[in-house]
């Protein structure tokens, strides 16, 4: 690409993204900064909090891993991959016994 | 990022809440009994975020208490300096009424355990919590409060009650005492001692802020109750009867309310500090 | 204290020597309290901090993957909000997960999403300063980005599959992840996009960053991108 055509390239780009930001902008409702949502996924962004309460829950041991219940994986369809392989999410792995 | 703020030091006399984010709103809005929040300090130890912003917003209207839960003072390792200097960093710009810390140990060796482990009291363990409060007063250039734990166990190589224990550390470093209400009564019952015999042996005038919270109740070996702070439920009615014993010796204190796990709606815990200013007036 | 992190962290050894209930008793399942507290609590930080991963793998699962990788990574920092950096590469490493081969990506835009979350706020510059430079000055600028923004490169469709949708239409995808407030929000980007922003982050001018895209993907156009940069309050300063 020749200096010219990429000046040309960017400048356009420019423009036509400040103007689709200054028709965005009028729609968009600013700073909702304190609506606060732990529920959800804004949960995730939001990390776990540090507790100094106790609990009293099973013990998880890590060296035997029995995997026991169903994921929303065991139902997920995913496109082929570019050589036309098929992949699938998760099908036959969780009755497994998996070894650490 | 510092912005101007009322001057509420020292911490009143009267009612406050664990913070948690989903109550920002009802904070704001219908605070009711509640004029003070306690944060835990190492969720503001963030570069910046909503964390930071609501409690830039906060510190407008509320007095602070920055209540640590990961600065292992009972800890045979030396302090963090990493952590340490994010601490100082949170103090400084928060100006907080008061920063307490817990009479426990959660790091060794860099590893960090995530809880409130217990320790023996010895003059050993005695002499590292001191070095390590000392350390944090210079470093935080002021006072801190250190709290009563809630113990499920003794050691067999401990030496010191623990209210003496906590008297010897406060008068050797010049640290205030938190008063953990109902860690007293879930220790007690644990290790079968008396509540109120606690409350009388310990320094009550060193006495600078009180907390309460919820526990469950669960078994040990030999099916004798184990009480659980879980800080999941309302506080127990023997606890509140062992505030009101605690407060006619200490006097009006700030008085916290901690619900850290299922918390409820804030009704639900503002009304828990309407009850904990009801017992403030009496006091 | 180094008995009493191994009793901790495995629970078919012993509880430590010396330590009694009230009547000189031995402690017994009051151990198990400080062991419970430990794990449990580390495992609902792994699964607050992944919840798509966890939503993958199904909650029991998530225990059993997210007790063995807090055994083989333990915090080494006190701040829950950052625990789980090594959880990514832990999912791969595992080739027991190898038929689950996104969900090491999922776990990585998560983080990144957290990490977004916790970024230092930077307020976006007005956008009049990017109109105001010359069409010719524009392949020799450089653009800094908030300290929020993130990319995550994926041979999956990690974001398809982060949104739930039971059926991904994309084969890969490459993630872009701006603040304009304190909300994360992840968007698909376009093919060399990924290049392009990343190329900008690590300080290339436009014209340069727009080579490396272009090499990558010829019908690169950066006015997408660009869009969601700006969207995303992402541009902090021009020089």
């Amino acid at each position: 690409m020749s200096t010219a055509v990429k000046t040309l390239a960017v400048a356009s780009a420019v423009a036509a993204a400040l103007a689709a930001q200054a028709t965005s902008v009028a729609a968009q409702s600013k700073e909702k900064c304190y609506g606060v949502s732990v529920a959800g996924q804004n949960d995730c962004a939001a990390g776990p909090g540090t507790t100094c309460a106790g609990t009293s829950v099973v013990d998880y041991q890590g060296n035997a891993w029995t995997l026991v219940d169903a994921g929303s994986c065991e139902t997920l369809e995913l496109p082929a991959m570019a050589d036309g392989t098929t992949r699938h999410g998760s099908l036959g792995l969780l009755k497994r016994d998996l070894p650490a | 990022m510092q912005s101007e703020k009322p001057d509420f030091s020292p911490l009143p006399n009267t009612a406050g809440v664990g913070y948690k984010p989903q109550h920002f709103n009802d904070l704001i809005e219908h605070p009711g009994a509640v004029s003070w929040l306690e944060i835990h300090a190492e969720n503001y130890m963030g570069d910046g975020g909503r964390p930071l912003a609501q409690l830039r917003q906060l510190r407008q209207d509320f007095a602070i208490s920055v209540h640590g839960v990961g600065l292992s003072i009972g800890g045979e390792t030396p302090l963090d300096p990493a952590h340490l200097a994010r601490l100082k960093h949170l103090i400084g710009w928060l100006q907080p009424a008061i920063f307490s810390e817990h009479l426990a140990w959660s790091t060794h060796d860099g590893q960090f355990l995530n809880d409130l482990l217990p320790l023996p009291y010895t003059d050993t363990t005695l002499a590292h919590v001191c070095d390590h409060i000392d350390l944090v007063q210079e470093v935080l250039g002021q006072q801190m409060l250190l709290e009563n734990p809630s113990s499920y166990l003794n050691f067999a190589s401990s030496t010191w009650e623990e209210p003496a224990f906590l008297d010897e550390v406060a008068r050797r470093t010049g640290c205030g005492l938190l008063l953990d209400v109902n860690n007293v009564f879930v220790s007690a019952t644990n290790l079968g001692f008396s509540p109120e015999g606690y409350i009388d042996a310990y320094p009550t005038d060193k006495v600078r802020e009180i907390h309460l919270g919820g526990h469950e109740v669960d078994k040990d070996d030999h099916d004798a109750p184990l009480l659980i702070d879980n800080h999941a439920a309302l506080v127990a009615d023997p606890v509140w009867t062992l505030l009101d014993y605690t407060l006619a010796a200490t006097g009006p204190k700030p008085v916290l309310v901690e619900w850290d796990n299922d918390v409820p709606d804030w009704v639900v815990l503002e009304g828990e500090a309407a009850q904990a200013a009801l017992a403030l007036e009496g006091a | 204290m180094k008995q009493f992190i191994s009793a901790l962290m495995d629970a078919h050894l012993p509880a430590p020597d010396g330590l009694q209930d009230g009547m000189a008793h031995t402690a017994g399942r009051r151990f198990d309290v400080y062991r419970n507290n430990v794990v449990h609590s580390l495992i609902t930080a792994l699964k607050v901090g992944f919840p798509t991963v966890t939503r993958l793998l199904g909650p029991e699962n998530m225990n059993r993957v997210a007790g063995a990788f807090l055994r083989a990574h333990p915090p080494t920092d006190p701040r829950m909000m950052y625990y789980g950096a090594a959880f990514p590469a832990f999912l791969e490493s595992h080739k027991q997960l190898d038929q689950m081969g996104y969900l090491a990506d999922v776990a990585r835009l998560e983080l990144a999403i957290r990490q977004a979350y916790h970024a230092g706020d930077a307020p976006a510059m007005p956008s009049e300063h990017l109109a105001e430079i010359p069409p010719e000055a524009l392949l020799q600028t450089k653009v800094h980005l908030a300290p929020a923004v993130q990319v995550i490169r994926s041979d999956w469709p990690v974001l398809d599959i982060w949104n739930d949708a039971q059926t991904a239409q994309s084969k890969a995808q490459d993630v872009l992840i701006t603040r304009p407030a304190f909300d994360p929000i992840p968007q698909a980007l376009p093919p060399g996009g990924a290049t392009w922003i990343l190329a900008l982050m690590q300080g290339a001018k436009l014209g340069d960053a727009l080579d490396a895209a272009t090499t990558e993907a010829p019908q690169f156009d950066m006015g997408g991108p660009l869009t969601l940069l700006l969207l995303g309050g992402a541009l902090v300063s021009l020089e």
